[in-house]
């Protein structure tokens, strides 16, 4: 056997199925899949599904723990199957499961939309109280490295759901937002070119908001890419209470600096590209 | 706006608890030592101790807001705990009644007993 092949071994996959068209309830598969050094959980998926069992359901998409797609329950805690070494987390059985805390679509497929709508009801975006960005689409705004770190880490959340599957408050709480919602909310809160704290602390404030945090920070732990929102949260609940005790004033947006009126065109720089769809 | 509103207060409560607390752990556990709130003698849980301390005026307010604090704080975990059972709105309604109606009771009864026994 060569160094390439060393370790390699066979592995059970347990995989957790339902199909909501004929299964009555979830219930478990086992696959036997010939494990080589390199292989990470996704590609022992896919050949499972190659060679063995074709009507398995996951969602995958980029590969590179990049996308958030593939996030799955493995041996019990919720990881990116793409992102995850078989033989990292198992020596003989690997059990596989959807994330938990949303419901199944299909097999290993969470339904993640209540996740996304809480998302974007947080306004995730930069919220201008002061100018209309699309007004002025060539302005900068001002902001200096030091503010840039106040939400930089929280920017790298990619969705994937592992948060919120590993939520104990999740588990019980339907209200509760959950770690990635209300992480993103203070990730545009904090972010000096946004104004929208305003209008995203009536719902991070409300019943479903982050009061109902115990900080278990399990959340934190899973994050696949060092996310910290149990931190995020903690942040926002101590900008809430300053809030409400007017210990801070309300947030004026960074300012913004238009283009140079002096600035001459360099030669050889082409016209931009004509819009695509017609201007109102 | 109302979670972060409890929440506040939660939070308030509980500081105002850590310091109260404290005068009612050194004035029933540390009275051999320090004789606070015990004019009586060494022994906090004496007749004579229990009556000075209730005709003091300060000794009194301290213990109203004592008592208020930690209803306040323990009821708002409390609501917590009931609610992260799942339960629906409707039951989340109907504990937020029984908690305020409670805590307001015992509020009541609790100061008018501390009141009352000025005139022991």
């Amino acid at each position: 056997m060569d160094s390439q092949h060393a370790g390699a071994r066979d592995i059970v996959y347990v995989v957790r199925r339902y199909n909501p068209e004929t299964d009555a309830a979830p219930h478990n598969k086992e696959f036997t899949v010939h494990v080589e050094p390199g292989m990470t959980v996704l590609d022992g998926l896919h050949q499972i599904k190659s060679e063995q069992d074709a009507t398995l359901v996951w969602r995958f998409s980029c590969r590179m723990g990049v996308c958030g797609s593939c996030g799955m329950l493995i041996n019990g805690k919720p990881m990116l199957a793409c992102n995850t070494q078989i033989m990292h987390v198992a020596e003989r059985i690997l059990t596989i499961g959807p994330l938990p805390n949303f419901e199944i679509i299909r097999d290993l497929v969470p339904d993640l939309r209540p996740m996304f709508n809480r998302h974007i009801s947080g306004m995730p975006n930069i919220r201008r109280t002061d100018v209309d960005p699309k007004a002025v689409p060539t302005d900068e705004y001002y902001q200096t490295p030091e503010e840039l770190t106040r939400f930089l880490q929280f920017s790298y959340c990619i969705k994937c759901g592992c948060c919120m599957a590993a939520c104990p408050t999740m588990a019980t709480d339907k209200e509760y937002y959950g770690p990635m919602p209300l992480a993103q909310f203070h990730r545009y809160n904090v972010d000096t070119r946004d104004g929208g704290f305003e209008q995203r602390k009536k719902i991070a404030g409300g019943p479903g908001g982050v009061a109902r945090c115990h900080y278990a920070g399990e959340c934190s732990n899973v994050c696949p890419k060092g996310v910290d929102p149990a931190r995020a949260i903690q942040l926002m609940k101590r900008n809430l209470v300053f809030s409400y005790l007017g210990l801070i004033g309300k947030k004026k947006p960074c300012g913004t600096i238009g283009p140079d009126p002096h600035a001459q065109r360099m030669d050889g720089v082409p016209d931009a590209p004509k819009y695509t769809i017609e201007q109102k | 706006m109302r979670e972060t509103k409890f929440w506040t207060w939660h939070l308030l409560a509980g500081c105002a608890i850590l310091i109260l607390g404290s005068l009612h752990m050194i004035t029933m556990h540390l009275d051999g030592v320090l004789g606070l709130f015990n004019p009586a003698g060494p022994h906090a849980l004496d007749w004579a101790n229990v009556a000075a301390r209730a005709k003091q005026t300060a000794y009194v307010v301290i213990y109203i807001l004592l008592l208020g604090t930690a209803l306040f704080h323990g009821f708002y975990g409390l609501r917590n705990i009931v609610f992260e059972l799942g339960i629906g709105k409707g039951a989340r309604s109907f504990v937020n009644a029984v908690l305020v109606i409670g805590g307001l009771a015992l509020f009541a009864f609790g100061t008018w007993a501390a009141v009352a026994a000025q005139a022991v």
